[in-house]
């Protein structure tokens, strides 16, 4: 395998998006990008399109080729990866084994989700494709009342709160506010997620991710010819991936997802790291306990312990570990398929040193977590920035 | 969701019953019901088997924004219950005056789960109700 860089990233600003369609935003993040790069569409070789339920929001499949030919490349092969909630990220992954396999030098990867143009009860009905459609969506078990289950297990097993639960929240609602590109700007309370709305119990709409439009590109190169491009590439470490049972209760246990231990193990030890030396986190966090439960399984803290952890700030923007600087997928927006590429945009950002309000001083050695449905995906990338 | 009528009875087995499969060979249990066993792979010898249906609550939740078919119903509880023959299922609660929490013994009943819009087919479905 060869060294692989990241040389361009780009996004759109996450949100409602009603100006624009899927190939509007696309095209947005996918300049930037390219300019961020200093290539020319001409320079592309293969790009890797991930959405995960287009054909559901707006009807349109086939979405990697009108990605390849909104950007201009020419003719060249387009391959969508669909993963759930983990499309980018596991987008991101294929990118990195074109690369580093030597069978191709400049490759995009390019994650988008146009959610808005549907009702909420559609697009719950969507998503609830992400975990078991025939034994979980067929009973009205909706992807938030997987993640509840999963809480209300957590909480008894060891003794984490709703008001822990909701620091997580807020926590990355106040990254999101210096987050140019977040869909929600504004400083948020622990009264004010407890106060929100029950979607199921005890998640409240300020526990879960929004519906979100939203695109995220990223370039990848030989980190060999990186510095043609870009003179920071950001070299991806380790790019690792696990799978489990797409049904929850087909799993040992639900207050862990196995699939980020597995992911996570193998990160690590391809880096030669240890959680010790990660500085800056982006997580998971569809949910609140998702991220909590994220912490523990990356190995940041032991099972049970991350939740009080993260109440008391431990995990706050600038503290030893800073954890979704983004804002998370709570605070900047989930856009299903752009998700994972924008943890990366996050992490490249950081590590770049230009996330100006909300930059991490001294952080080295960035890491994406990237879940697909209630856990059947993990993806895992660990990155720094290259010498 | 619209289903076809033919994915609903398929399961129906499965559905009305809690029917599941056993591996001949290394005796795991399983719901739902597979073809190839996790721990013998093309070793497999799997056969039917019904669960008696009886477990305790492993997790619950309520669930008050539902999925679209289920609008009329919300807000509705469900769980995740340990079988007494060791598998974990997803299902419906019953309401009841009941307190439900993890830990409360369970048994399965068999009633309505969906009725489809315009003249549609109705759906019939395990549930549990706290025993």
């Amino acid at each position: 395998m060869r060294d692989v860089a990241i040389i361009g990233v780009g996004l759109t600003r996450f949100g409602e998006r009603w100006e624009h369609g899927m190939r509007e935003l696309m095209a947005e993040a996918g300049i930037h990008a390219l300019e961020d790069a200093g290539i020319t569409s001409k320079d592309v070789e293969v790009v890797y399109g991930s959405t995960m339920a287009s054909g559901r929001f707006i009807g349109q499949e086939h979405v990697a080729a009108l990605l390849s030919d909104q950007l201009g490349f020419k003719n060249i092969p387009a391959v969508r990866i669909e993963n759930a909630c983990a499309s980018g990220g596991s987008a991101l992954r294929q990118g990195y084994l074109a690369v580093g396999s030597g069978m191709h030098d400049i490759v995009v990867v390019g994650g988008v989700e146009k959610m808005t143009d549907v009702t909420t009860g559609e697009a719950t009905t969507a998503l609830g494709g992400a975990g078991d459609q025939e034994w979980e969506l067929a009973q009205g078990i909706t992807f938030p009342g997987l993640y509840a289950l999963m809480a209300k297990r957590h909480m008894h097993d060891y003794g984490t709160t709703e008001e822990q639960l909701a620091a997580v929240s807020v926590k990355n609602h106040l990254n999101a506010v210096n987050n140019e590109y977040a869909q929600f700007r504004k400083k948020i309370s622990i009264q004010d997620v407890m106060n929100s709305k029950m979607v199921a119990e005890p998640l409240k709409v300020f526990d879960c991710s929004p519906i979100s439009d939203g695109a995220a590109v990223a370039v990848l190169a030989p980190l060999e010819i990186a510095r043609k491009y870009n003179d920071t590439p950001i070299q991806i470490l380790a790019s690792s991936q696990a799978s489990d049972t797409l049904g929850l209760a087909e799993r040992e246990k639900l207050t862990e997802i196995k699939a980020t231990q597995i992911a996570a193990a193998d990160a690590y030890k391809r880096a030669r790291m240890t959680p010790k030396d990660i500085g800056i986190v982006e997580v998971h966090d569809c949910f609140t306990i998702a991220e909590v439960m994220a912490m523990e399984d990356l190995g940041f803290y032991e099972k049970g312990k991350a939740a009080k952890a993260i109440a008391d700030g431990e995990t706050a923007l600038g503290s030893k570990l800073s954890v979704n600087t983004s804002g998370g997928l709570k605070g900047c927006g989930h856009p299903v398929g752009a998700t994972g590429i924008k943890q990366a945009w996050e992490i490249v950002t950081q590590l770049r040193g230009e996330a100006g309000q909300r930059q991490v001083s001294g952080a080295e050695v960035g890491m994406a977590h990237n879940v697909g449905g209630s856990g059947a995906t993990a993806v895992v990338h660990i990155m720094k920035r290259a010498n | 969701m619209e289903r076809s009528s033919a994915s609903m009875w398929r399961k129906l087995n499965s559905r009305y019953n809690l029917v599941g499969t056993e591996c001949e060979n290394c005796k795991t249990l399983y719901f739902p019901s597979r073809i190839v066993c996790k721990n013998c792979g093309r070793q497999t010898k799997m056969r039917d088997k019904t669960f008696k249906g009886t477990g305790e609550v492993y997790s619950f939740t309520k669930i008050h924004v539902p999925a679209e078919a289920f609008r009329e119903d919300a807000p509705y509880t469900v769980a995740v219950i340990r079988l007494d023959e060791g598998p974990m299922v997803e299902g419906h609660i019953v309401e009841s005056d009941k307190e439900v929490k993890i830990g409360t013994k369970v048994r399965q009943v068999f009633r309505k789960m969906l009725v489809e819009e315009e003249e549609g087919l109705i759906h019939y479905h395990f549930k549990f109700e706290p025993a």
